[in-house]
């Protein structure tokens, strides 16, 4: 059984850019683009290690925010636009291989070269050094036709699910 | 947080360029709210101009917001390019249909101006500072892995063992055309010089790493920079020396074998490499600190290597082996000297005196010229009196490779990732060149 909107569903599994917020230290939100994989239950992100500061905000503060909001990157048709409220966890218990069993497949669904890359992963090692962000959805907000201005249909998700 | 890219001065006018905004800010149940809005920007007043997004997604006025601006273009099969995004925060202000932004604090990244390889370098700390929380958390140290087989591999930098493959193989060669041939004490001479090369790399990182060079070089290349091992965590600063005090003694021993079984000259010779090997750039000499160790270089992958095996072989030494070492000499000599065209900012910040460094761009250009030049003379010189067989003038074919690296160096001269195409061709070179005087040598024995 899936959680979210068919339509919110739909625009998850087509992005390849969406923008995932949180609160940093100081209760200020940082935004970060990011590619957004999707199971059916839960919102999956990840990071390297380079780039960890997110994964340290959201340990402190695991409230975060995810938006599709490109229609280059999110190419559905119609397009619209949603946002994702929802609390996530940091996965780091394996950093070298543990994300490739939870994301690799559903991340090489969306960009085959993937695979490939991974297979090289002695070129830039810390770069392959991940862990995963998995997010449970709370709140949805969806905007049919992209425009934000207009009144979104606002679910949570319960009552989604 | 790595180093940004965005201009503070020219803030509005790089905003202005992106098709929308991505407004965020904390709801009143204390989560992160994100949404789209249009936006203009209005120069005079200094403020950005937000379409309000609809009730329950707009802060509320004098909220602390985060505006980002991102464009990143998927390319199917490919990955992403175009890649820019700018980060703004501020106090939100509404007024009417509007909301308005005054910039307070900006970060972003625009591959452009910050490559992703160097943006990754940058990083590196946070990388650390990361596992270093995440090992106190857990109790047990928390660090990046590679397999052992990789990790030797890139530590000792192996692929670079075309530099000793070269001069080991001439010397044999120069031998066998002067009647003398012990196919297995070429594959110990091969085995030995093989051990102290690897030996040596091992050594100037540790070097590198002492002095802070590689720390500082946030440009590495495949070819520049060192093997990042140290820097990436993978391999301790103690485990290198160890690697290179192992590889060192077993080198040294088959040296000490093949001067004990072939001639103690050959002790003289073995004793001169592995001294400019391990002085290269380790105290107190650090010949490359003193701008003198493209000579080690061209020393010890050149005459040193090229006599020794033909000592290890005819017992004897031969004026012929040392010529034919010369051009091969230069050669190397000039790889180091292109692949440390992009290290020369942090050699220089650790005090590395590199010739590179004490060189100007013009200067560096021209004696790659010459250098080039000069080793194609000396084969061709060589075979027209008669100190090289005819066929070694098969060298020659290279000369259009070296060429296109002459020309790539001027304009690629201050971009590193733009040059590793010069480097790995100028690696070509050498390799290429020597292998041809090696197979003109065959030849010459053959007809």
């Amino acid at each position: 059984m899936t959680v979210l909107p068919k339509d919110v569903e739909e625009l998850l599994q087509a992005a390849l850019v969406a923008e995932l917020t949180v609160i940093d230290s100081h209760g200020q939100p940082v935004t970060y683009p990011l590619i957004p994989l999707y199971d059916g239950t839960h919102i999956f992100m990840h990071s390297s290690v380079l780039f960890s500061k997110k994964l340290e905000h959201i340990k402190k503060n695991p409230r975060v925010s995810v938006t599709i909001t490109d229609p280059v990157a999110a190419p559905v048709e119609p397009f619209r636009r949603a946002t994702i409220q929802g609390d996530a966890r940091v996965i780091e218990d394996d950093l070298h291989s543990g994300w490739e069993k939870t994301i690799l497949p559903l991340w090489v669904e969306k960009e085959p070269m993937i695979a490939k890359l991974v297979k090289q992963r002695f070129a830039m090692p810390l770069f392959w050094e991940r862990a995963v962000i998995q997010i449970v959805p709370r709140r949805v907000f969806v905007w049919q036709d992209g425009r934000t201005q207009s009144e979104p249909r606002v679910l949570d998700i319960d009552s989604a699910a | 947080m790595a180093r940004s890219t965005v201009h503070d001065d020219a803030l509005l006018e790089d905003v202005a360029d992106f098709n929308h905004a991505v407004l965020a800010f904390v709801d009143t149940e204390g989560y992160p709210l994100n949404v789209a809005a249009d936006f203009t920007v209005d120069k005079a007043r200094q403020v950005i101009r937000l379409a309000k997004p609809s009730g329950p997604a707009s802060p509320a006025s004098g909220s602390n917001v985060n505006v980002t601006f991102s464009h990143i273009r998927p390319q199917p099969g490919v990955g992403y390019d175009q890649r820019r995004y700018i980060s703004i925060w501020g106090r939100i202000e509404v007024a009417g249909d509007s909301l308005e932004l005054t910039p307070r604090r900006t970060h972003g990244w625009d591959e452009d101006r910050l490559s992703f390889f160097e943006l990754c370098e940058r990083s590196v700390p946070v990388a650390h500072e990361y596992m270093r929380k995440l090992s106190t958390e857990r109790g047990e140290e928390v660090k990046p892995q590679l397999s052992l087989g990789w990790l030797i591999f890139l530590a000792t930098r192996v692929p670079f063992l075309t530099a000793t493959i070269v001069p080991v193989l001439l010397g044999a060669v120069v031998a066998r055309s002067h009647g003398f041939s012990a196919w297995w004490l070429t594959v110990l001479s091969l085995l030995g010089g093989c051990l102290i090369h690897l030996a040596l790399n091992v050594t100037n990182d540790v070097s590198d790493a002492s002095s802070g060079a590689d720390q500082a070089n946030v440009n590495p290349t495949m070819f520049s920079g060192g093997s990042r091992m140290i820097q990436y965590g993978l391999v301790s600063l103690s485990a290198m020396k160890r690697a290179a005090v192992g590889l060192y003694a077993a080198g040294i021993a088959i040296g000490l074998y093949l001067a004990f079984t072939r001639g103690w000259e050959l002790l003289w010779i073995g004793a001169a490499g592995v001294f400019l090997s391990i002085f290269y750039s380790a105290p107190p000499f650090k010949l490359v600190h003193r701008g003198v160790g493209e000579i080690c270089v061209a020393l010890g992958f050149g005459p040193i290597m090229v006599l020794g095996t033909y000592f290890v072989v005819a017992q004897r030494l031969s004026f012929e082996a040392f010529y034919a070492s010369l051009p091969v000499a230069l050669l190397i000599m000039l790889v180091l000297y292109v692949n440390q065209i992009p290290d020369r900012p942090s050699d220089e910040k650790a005090g590395k005196r590199t010739i590179v460094v004490r060189l100007g761009k013009e200067a560096i250009v021209k004696g790659y010229a010459v250098s080039v030049v000069a080793s194609y003379l000396l084969i061709v010189f060589g075979a027209l009196n008669g100190i090289m067989p005819a066929w070694t003038l098969l060298g020659l074919v290279t000369a259009p490779i070296a060429m296109q690296v002459y020309r790539a160096l001027d304009p690629n001269y201050n971009n590193p990732y733009a040059l590793m195409s010069a480097m790995g061709k100028n690696i070509m070179v050498h390799f290429g060149t020597g292998m041809l005087l090696v197979l003109g040598y065959v030849l010459a024995v053959i007809f």
